[in-house]
């Protein structure tokens, strides 16, 4: 067997310090080692998307990356975007528009409308389910969630215009 | 926004009608009490359940489609460091091998084991389960297992599988035809004899996968100091797994627990007994340690029940004003290679023939069926069971006809549907149809697609030479079944009733237990409203419990669209008996008359007073505060009640799909889809829509895009998400969905049961809405999923056959 690796991480917003086997994945390092099961692992070949989480602030399959290849990275996983403030805006746009049902891609949906409404101004529905196409969904027919994403895009904008005022 | 009107919520009147409740939460776009958990990621998924000393297991599988075992070695693997123990069939003698039996004559039930004995029967199967220390330790001691198979005759092609001379799956059988049946009415020889007009065709829906995004998993607990076995199963049916489960291990369902916790989808996939569950049960009791399995997705495409894969010969025969006379189909059913428990190989294709008449008055009608085994995961109910493939044919002929007659494909419809004023009706395979909303529906989606003026608009698009086309696809299901009525023919599991459990406790919190099981459709919302209405108190305050083989004394759990029908049924009366006693208990305390109290909101009031109790203070009154009810007047504040719709009612829908097919990608986008449904008395417009929503999804990956493939030696080929490919966010158009609301006469509340319709209809109305676009080129669509591939095949053969066909004329 493979020596262990040594890595310094951190996910959402805690340090950590683990030895990990170089062919942990990072789906399952955060699953397992970490106990963060809200990251789904939906085919572990990279197509569903339900385990998406922010690597570095840039959204990425979990199940396509090692945790050995992750020393210094920074993570975001969906128990890290609730604030004590509450849901994060995505979150409750998700509750608001009926935009999950069973909750197993729910979470890699999150992370991918977050990223996305941090990239792009997502202007049109079509920009939205464009940007939503790497995320398998099976239970929605997606209608609810594209209007979840363009209720937060619309209330993060209108938000941006307050605080530019 | 077009999806439904708006939900009122009805003003209460004055006291005379505070008891008589009119519905108020009941109809409400609540929003649901389970998005907290799943939204935070704090939902529990059996995956996510974290317990010490858990086990894992990896399964090796046959990679032959039909094989005799020769020998296994298993030596290396039980050496290899971390693993705890390897299983195979032989090790599992004393389990109880499981048989889905059937009254039904001409039918065979096939031995369902945790492990291949003797011989494999399809690519996938397990043969051999690995238990380490981790999953990763578990798929390595796989490779160090050698199997010695000898292969046999592959049994592939459902047709030749049906053979008398072909080679047999099963050979206690005696054949691969593992059920038949036919139903007959009237004379459709003679009715075809006199016909102005036939259309037929031999129609052709491919193999498709539930695909849920949760993988199967099981985890099972054992304690040993209590004889006790939990099995954690990402399962729709609990507490027929629990059955299945104390035969097959001999262990008294007191003993014996079946949880189903969050599930991530289950689409059929997940309603019905797994060779994995028994084998997880199994280890963790053998070895007394918690035991897992995981299954990766290629598991998944390889082992998971399978739908639809039906060919249907079918003929219909009408008069020259377009009244039809006749249906006639013979149906080949491929079941797979085992009869899959409990359901059978029934379930599918006899529901096949069983629908093919739909909506429509044919007084003459003959349907064939036989379900053929063959080398592939067995068939089991998927979302629709039947009826898409049905609607397929059905809806289709409807199309030819019009075509042949000149007729408008919505008239001819109309024309032969079983009007308001002829329910009920009982259709040629015997199916009584109760207050079904055929017309309205049908009249409601072209209200909402307009659809004279989509005529219209299609004549400009074609004469700019545009591939555009409308299709229609109107049908009926049979939901809520009652105790009278087997979901399949013959099968010795009541899946006709449902238990209710409510209780008040001392502390005055609401309780509610069922026997269905969730996979994501929300039914701890929806039968917390209807508790919520029939108990007066608030959704908020009642915790519902289901998805546990322990809640109620007997349970299946949640399929062929029962939940809301018979759960709510139940919830009803036990909310009711419940919510006499808090009046009664309340009569006392406040000495007032029964009749001038209101429950509503958690309490009860005098009404015209401010002199009321909490359901709390009314609690500790009756359990903790001696003397202040006599004894002979108190009454535990809890009701079980079982609720029976005997017969069931029906659900009904009208899809319409306006398509444009691309010339140069032959890609089929669909610009429209428009459904009208009835499922009775809504409980929540906000979830029915995302049923339609999602259900409609899968019936577009159904009619474009999945299907499980395999090659001539049983190959699957199709066995990750870029070979079985489903509908993503650029696949599915928005869908308006239309809400006609018509009270079921035959259940408690009203309700008709929803959830599998956007797949019945969705595929046949695209299907149609491809011919229409294609009709230009005299293309019939016969086989589903229309790929590009397959639409490339026919708009080039229609052009190649018109290019030579002119020539010969020329020559």
């Amino acid at each position: 067997m493979a020596k262990s690796v040594s890595i310094s991480i951190t996910v959402n917003g805690r340090a950590y310090r683990h030895d990990v086997e170089p062919r942990l994945l990072l789906s399952d390092f955060l699953r397992i080692e970490l106990g963060l099961t809200g990251t789904h692992v939906g085919c572990e070949h990279g197509v569903c998307g339900a385990c998406t989480v922010l690597v570095n602030g840039d959204s990425a399959r979990s199940c396509l990356l090692l945790a050995a290849q992750l020393d210094g990275a920074e993570i975001m996983t969906v128990e890290g975007l609730a604030t004590s403030g509450g849901l994060h805006p995505v979150q409750k746009a998700f509750h608001d528009h009926h935009a999950l049902q069973c909750g197993f891609c729910t979470p890699g949906m999150l992370i991918t409308a977050v990223d996305l409404l941090k990239k792009s101004p997502l202007a049109s529905d079509e920009e939205i389910r464009e940007g939503l196409s790497g995320n398998l969904c099976r239970c929605t027919g997606y209608e609810n969630i594209v209007r979840a994403v363009r209720a937060a895009a619309d209330a993060l904008k209108s938000e941006n215009q307050e605080s530019a005022l | 926004m077009t999806d439904g009107k708006p939900i009122l919520a009805v003003e209460r009147g004055g006291a005379a009608d505070s008891l008589a409740a009119r519905p108020k939460i009941v109809g409400a776009r609540v929003k649901r009490t389970e998005d907290a958990r799943l939204l935070a990621g704090k939902g529990t998924f059996v995956d996510d359940r974290r317990v010490s000393g858990l086990l894992h297991v990896a399964f090796r599988r046959s990679d032959h489609s039909h094989a005799r075992i020769k020998q296994i070695d298993c030596d290396d693997a039980r050496g290899m460091p971390g693993v705890v123990a390897v299983f195979t069939a032989e090790d599992m003698a004393s389990v109880n091998a499981i048989f889905a039996t059937s009254r039904m004559k001409d039918y065979h039930a096939t031995a369902i084991t945790a492990l291949a004995r003797d011989k494999v029967r399809y690519v996938g199967e397990p043969v051999v389960a690995v238990v380490a220390e981790t999953r990763y330790l578990a798929e390595d001691a796989l490779e160090l297992i050698n199997i010695e198979f000898d292969p046999l005759p592959v049994v592939i092609d459902p047709e030749e599988a049906a053979k008398p001379s072909a080679t047999l799956l099963h050979e206690e059988a005696g054949t691969n035809v593992l059920c038949a049946r036919e139903f007959r009415t009237g004379d459709v020889d003679q009715a075809i004899a006199c016909a102005a007009v036939r259309v037929s065709g031999r129609f052709r829906f491919r193999r498709k996968s539930p695909l849920a995004m949760e993988n199967r998993t099981y985890l099972a607990e054992y304690d040993a100091g209590r004889d006790e076995l939990t099995l954690y199963s990402s399962t729709q049916v609990p507490g027929i797994i629990r059955d299945a489960l104390s035969e097959a291990l001999d262990i008294p369902g007191s003993r014996l627990r079946v949880v189903a916790p969050d599930v991530g989808g289950g689409f059929g996939g997940k309603a019905s007994l797994y060779a994995e569950e028994i084998l997880v049960a199994f280890a963790a009791r053998r070895l007394g340690q918690p035991v897992k399995w995981t299954s990766d997705r290629m598991e998944d495409l390889a082992s998971t029940s399978q739908g639809f894969d039906q060919i249907v010969d079918a003929e219909l025969a009408l008069d020259a004003e377009g009244r039809a006379l006749s249906l006639q189909a013979d149906v080949i059913g491929d079941v797979g290679a085992y009869s899959i428990y409990p359901w059978t190989a029934v379930i599918e294709p006899v529901q096949v023939v069983s629908f093919l008449p739909g909506p429509y008055k044919i007084p003459n009608y003959r349907g064939r069926v036989r379900g053929v085994a063959t080398s592939k995961p067995p068939m089991g109910p998927y979302r629709g069971v039947g009826r898409p493939t049905s609607a397929f044919v059905t809806e289709r002929l409807m199309d030819m006809a019009a075509r042949k007659l000149g007729m408008d494909p919505v008239a001819l419809r109309l024309k032969n549907m079983i009007q308001p004023n002829e329910f009920p009706y009982r259709i040629g395979s015997g199916i009584v149809w109760d207050q079904c909303a055929f017309t309205e529906c049908l009249d409601a989606a072209c209200e909402q697609a307009d659809y004279s003026a989509l005529r219209a608009r299609q004549a400009r698009a074609r004469a700019a030479g545009h591939w555009f086309g409308i299709g229609i696809a109107c049908y009926a299901e049979l939901t809520g079944i009652g105790s009278r009525i087997s979901v399949a023919p013959g099968m010795p599991i009541n899946t006709g009733t449902e238990t209710a459990k409510i209780a008040i406790d001392s502390t005055g919190a609401i309780t509610a237990a069922f026997g269905v099981a969730s996979m994501g459709q929300g039914l701890e919302t929806t039968l917390a409203q209807v508790v919520a209405e029939h108990l007066g108190g608030r959704v908020e305050d009642i915790r519902i419990i289901q998805g546990d083989s322990a809640a109620v004394p007997n349970a299946t759990g949640s399929y062929a669209s029962r939940s809301a029908v018979l759960a709510g049924g139940a919830a009803t009366l036990a909310a009711r008996e419940v919510k006499e006693k808090l009046v009664r208990a309340a009569s006392h305390l406040l000495e007032a008359s029964a009749d001038d109290l209101a429950v509503e909101d958690g309490k009860v009031t005098v009404v015209g007073t401010d002199r009321a109790l909490t359901f709390r203070q009314l609690a500790r009154a009756v359990y903790l505060e001696m003397g202040r009810i006599p004894s002979d007047k108190r009454e535990e504040l809890t009701s079980t009640r079982t609720y029976d719709p005997v017969f069931g009612t029906s659900a009904t829908a009208a899809h319409l799909a306006v398509v444009e097919i691309d010339p140069s990608t032959f890609e089929v986008k669909i610009e429209r889809f428009v459904v009208a449904e009835d499922c009775g008395r809504l409980i929540n417009p906000m979830i029915v829509d995302g049923q339609v929503h999602g259900g409609v999804a899968q019936g577009i990956g159904a009619a474009l895009y999945e299907e499980v493939v395999y090659n001539d030696e049983g190959q699957n080929l199709t066995a990750s998400l870029v070979d079985y490919i489903i509908p993503t966010a650029t696949e599915v158009p928005s869908i308006e969905v239309v809400h006609i609301e018509k009270d079921s006469p035959t259940t408690l509340g009203g309700f008709r049961g929803m959830g599998e319709g956007g797949t019945i209809g969705a595929p046949a109305a695209i299907a149609n809405a491809i011919a229409d676009a294609l009709s230009p080129f005299n293309i019939d669509i016969f086989e589903l999923p229309v790929s590009p591939e397959r639409l490339f095949r026919l708009i080039e053969n229609a052009t190649t056959d018109r290019k030579e066909s002119t020539h010969g004329h020329e020559a």
